[in-house]
C-alpha cells in the first residue's frame, strides 16, 4: 500500500511539474529561449494567492483567478521589457537576461514579502479520499492536482488545434519568418505564449504550495528548474512531451526520495536529465531538428 | 618603446600591462598593510578578492571565449575545495610541512576539478546553448547533493568513506572526521593569503592569455563565432570545446582550493546556484571576453557591499537590475543601432568581444 501512496504522490508532484513544464516548453518552442524566470513567476503567483486569502479574505477560487490575472500580466510585461528587445540577439544574451529577471523577481519578493517562509494554507480544503477500507488515504489536493493537469492539457491541446491563435503559435514555432509572410503577427503570438505560460504558472504555484505548505522567495526556483528538466525529458516544444516528462520526473523524484534517500532525490532527478540528454538529446517526444547551413 | 616590445603581440602587451598593474597594486597594498594603515576587515578580504577574481577569469574563459554559458562553476569550485581540504587533512601526519601539503593539494584540487569538467563536458558539450547551461546547473546541484551526504573519516588504519550514512561511530583508534556530510569540512588550516592569491591570479591570467592567443585559442573563438563554419574548415568542435571547458573548470578548482584554505569551514551548500550567478555577474559586468574587466568587476562588486553595509539588503537586487540593463544595452539590436548613431564606444568592451 505504501508503494501506491508514494506513486500517487509522485503522480501529483509530476502533474505540477507538467503544468510548469508547459510554460517552458511553449516558450522554448516559439521564442526559442529558456525563460529562466518562469519558476519565479510561480512564486509570485503563490504570494498573490497567499495574501488574497489571508489578508483580504477572498474566496480561494477568486484569489486563484486574481493570481492567474496578475501572473499573465507579469509574463507579458517581462516579455515586453526584457526579452522583446533581444529577439534578434545571441541566445547567450537572452539567457543571461532571463537569469537576471529571475533574480530580480526573487529579490523583489525578498524585499516586499520578507525572507521568512510563510505557512501556506490548504486553500482549497478538499476532503481526502479513503480507499481500500481506509488503508490508503489520498489527500483531496492530490486528486485535484491530477485532474487539473489533465484538464489543462486537454484544453491547451484543443486550443492549439482548433483556434486560429493556436495555429498561429504552431506556425511561429515552425518558422518565424514564413509565418510572418503568411500574415501571422509574430510579436503578439509570442506575447500570447508568454501570457498563457505565466497564467498556468499561477495555477501550478497554488497547487505546489497547497501540497507543500511552504512559501518563500525561493520556492519557485528549484521546482522551476526541475520542470524545465521535465520539458527537456519529454522533448522540448512538445505538449504531450511536457505531460509525460513531468509525470515521469515526479514519480522518479518521489520514489527515489522514498526508497533511496530524500537528500539524494534532487541529485537523482538531475542525473536523469544528464542521462536523457546523453542518450536522446531530443527527449521522448521531440523531433530531431536538422540544422540548415 | 624598444624593439622587443614592438615584436610582442598586442594581447601579450595587454597582459604585461595587467600583470604590472596587479603587481603595483600588490606592492602598494602590502606597504599600506605593513605600516598598519589597513583595517582588519580589509586585510581579511584581500585574499577573497583574489579568489573571486580567479573564478571570474575562469568563467569568462567559458562564457566569453567559448561562448557557452556555464551555471555550474560553483560545482567545480566545490570539487577543488573538498578534494584539496580532504588531502590537507588526510596527509597531516605524512607531510608535516603545511605549505608543501597545500601545494600538492592545490595541484590535486585543480586536476580533479578539471577532470570533473572533462567528465561533464563529454556529454554536455555536444549540446548547444541553453541545454549546456541547464546541464551545468544540474551538475552543480548533483555535486552539492552528493557532497551533502558524503562522509570521510580517518583513523589509525586509514581513510574510511561512507555515503548517506554517517560512519563516525565505526571509526577505530585515532578517529577524526574529515568530511562530515552537510556540516562539511571543519578546521582546515588557514593558508590562503593575499600573496598566494595574487601569485595564482597572475599565473591564471598568464595561462589564459597565452591559451587565447594560441592556435587552440583561435580555434575556440572560431567555434564561438560560427560553429558550422569552424566545423567545415576541419576544426574538431568537441575537442576544442572540451579543452576550454576543462581549463575553465580547473581554474574554478583553483579558486575552490584557495577558498577552502581561506575559510576554516566549508560546506557544500556554500557552492550553490547563487555563487555561480554571482560569478556570472562579475563576468558579464566586466565584459565578456575581457579578463581584465572580470578582475576589476570582481574586486569592485566584492568590495562595494563591504564598504556600503547599509546597501547589503539591496545588493542582489541591484546586481540583477545591472545584469538585465547591461544585457539590453549591450546586445539589443536597437541599442546597438543607437550607440552607432551616437558613436558611443563602450569602454568596458574587450576587442575580442563576441558581439562584434
Amino acid at each position: 500500500m505504501s508503494f501506491i501512496s508514494y506513486l500517487v504522490a509522485g503522480i501529483s508532484l509530476g502533474s505540477i511539474y507538467a503544468i510548469m513544464a508547459l510554460g517552458y516548453t511553449m516558450v522554448y518552442g516559439i521564442a526559442k529561449m529558456l525563460n529562466f524566470a518562469h519558476g519565479d513567476v510561480i512564486m509570485i503567483g503563490s504570494y498573490v494567492v497567499f495574501y488574497a486569502v489571508n489578508s483580504f479574505g477572498l474566496n480561494p477560487f477568486v484569489s486563484i483567478a486574481v493570481s492567474v490575472a496578475v501572473c499573465t500580466l507579469l509574463g507579458i510585461v517581462i516579455e515586453k521589457i526584457a526579452y522583446k528587445p533581444l529577439r534578434k540577439a545571441a541566445s547567450l544574451a537572452v539567457l543571461i537576461t532571463a537569469i537576471g529577471v529571475s533574480y530580480l523577481l526573487e529579490n523583489l519578493a525578498l524585499l516586499f514579502f520578507g525572507s521568512d517562509s510563510k505557512a501556506f494554507p490548504d486553500v482549497l480544503g478538499l476532503p481526502a479520499l479513503s480507499l481500500a477500507g481506509g488503508r490508503l488515504k489520498i489527500p483531496g489536493i492530490t486528486i485535484f492536482t491530477i485532474v487539473c493537469c489533465i484538464i489543462i492539457m486537454a484544453a491547451l491541446m484543443s486550443f492549439i488545434k482548433y483556434t486560429k491563435a493556436g495555429q498561429a503559435m504552431l506556425a511561429v514555432s515552425e518558422d518565424k519568418d514564413a509565418a510572418a509572410l503568411m500574415g501571422v503577427n509574430v510579436n503578439s503570438t509570442i506575447s500570447l505564449t508568454f501570457a498563457i505560460g505565466s497564467g498556468l504558472a499561477a495555477i501550478a504555484g497554488v497547487l505546489l504550495c497547497s501540497q507543500y505548505h511552504v512559501l518563500n522567495p525561493y520556492t519557485g526556483a528549484l521546482p522551476g528548474i526541475k520542470a524545465f528538466t521535465a520539458a527537456v525529458f519529454g522533448g522540448i516544444g512538445s505538449i504531450p512531451g511536457a505531460f509525460v516528462g513531468g509525470l515521469l520526473l515526479g514519480i522518479i523524484e518521489d520514489l527515489s526520495s522514498a526508497y533511496i534517500s530524500s537528500q539524494l532525490a534532487n541529485a537523482i532527478v538531475f542525473g536523469v536529465l544528464i542521462v536523457v540528454l546523453l542518450v536522446k538529446p531530443t527527449g521522448l517526444f521531440g523531433k530531431a531538428i536538422h540544422e540548415k547551413v | 618603446m624598444n624593439d622587443k616590445m614592438k615584436k610582442l603581440s598586442p594581447s601579450t602587451t595587454e597582459l604585461l600591462k595587467t600583470v604590472l598593474g596587479l603587481v603595483a597594486v600588490y606592492i602598494v597594498i602590502t606597504v599600506v598593510s605593513m605600516t598598519g594603515n589597513l583595517s582588519h576587515s580589509m586585510n581579511n578580504i584581500l585574499a577573497e578578492l583574489c579568489i573571486y577574481a580567479i573564478i571570474a577569469v575562469g568563467l569568462n574563459l567559458c562564457v566569453g571565449f567559448l561562448g557557452e554559458l556555464s551555471l555550474g562553476h560553483a560545482g567545480f569550485m566545490s570539487v577543488g575545495a573538498f578534494v584539496s581540504a580532504t588531502f590537507t587533512h588526510a596527509m597531516a601526519d605524512a607531510i608535516p610541512s603545511l605549505y608543501v601539503r597545500f601545494f600538492i593539494a592545490l595541484i590535486l584540487g585543480t586536476l580533479c576539478a578539471a577532470l570533473a569538467g572533462f567528465l561533464i563536458g563529454i556529454p554536455v558539450l555536444r549540446l548547444n546553448g541553453d541545454y549546456l547551461a541547464i546541464v551545468t546547473l544540474a551538475f552543480g546541484e548533483i555535486i552539492k547533493g552528493l557532497l551533502n551526504v558524503f562522509y570521510v573519516g580517518k583513523d589509525n588504519s586509514g581513510l574510511h568513506f561512507s555515503f548517506v550514512t554517517d560512519n563516525s561511530a565505526s571509526l577505530g583508534e585515532g578517529r577524526k572526521m574529515i568530511i562530515n556530510g552537510a556540516k562539511g569540512i571543519m578546521g582546515t588550516p588557514h593558508v590562503t593569503n593575499f600573496t598566494i592569491g595574487m601569485v595564482l591570479l597572475i599565473a591564471v591570467l598568464v595561462v589564459v592569455t597565452f591559451l587565447v592567443d594560441s592556435r587552440t585559442g583561435r580555434a575556440i573563438q572560431a567555434i564561438r563565432d560560427n560553429r558550422i563554419a569552424a566545423e567545415s574548415v576541419g576544426i574538431p568542435i568537441t575537442k576544442f570545446k572540451l579543452i576550454a571547458f576543462m581549463i575553465s573548470a580547473g581554474i574554478a578548482g583553483i579558486a575552490g582550493v584557495l577558498y577552502s584554505h581561506y575559510l576554516s569551514t566549508v560546506t557544500a551548500s556554500k557552492f550553490d546556484f547563487n555563487m555561480s550567478i554571482l560569478v556570472l555577474v562579475f563576468v558579464v559586468l566586466g565584459g565578456l571576453g575581457n579578463f581584465r574587466g572580470s578582475i576589476v568587476s570582481a574586486v569592485i562588486l566584492t568590495l562595494l557591499p563591504e564598504l556600503l553595509r547599509g546597501l547589503s539588503n539591496y545588493r542582489m537586487l541591484i546586481y540583477s537590475i545591472l545584469l538585465i540593463g547591461l544585457m539590453l544595452f549591450n546586445w539589443a539590436p536597437k541599442a546597438i543601432e543607437w550607440r552607432q548613431m551616437h558613436r558611443i564606444k563602450l569602454p568596458w568592451k574587450g576587442k575580442d568581444n563576441a558581439s562584434s
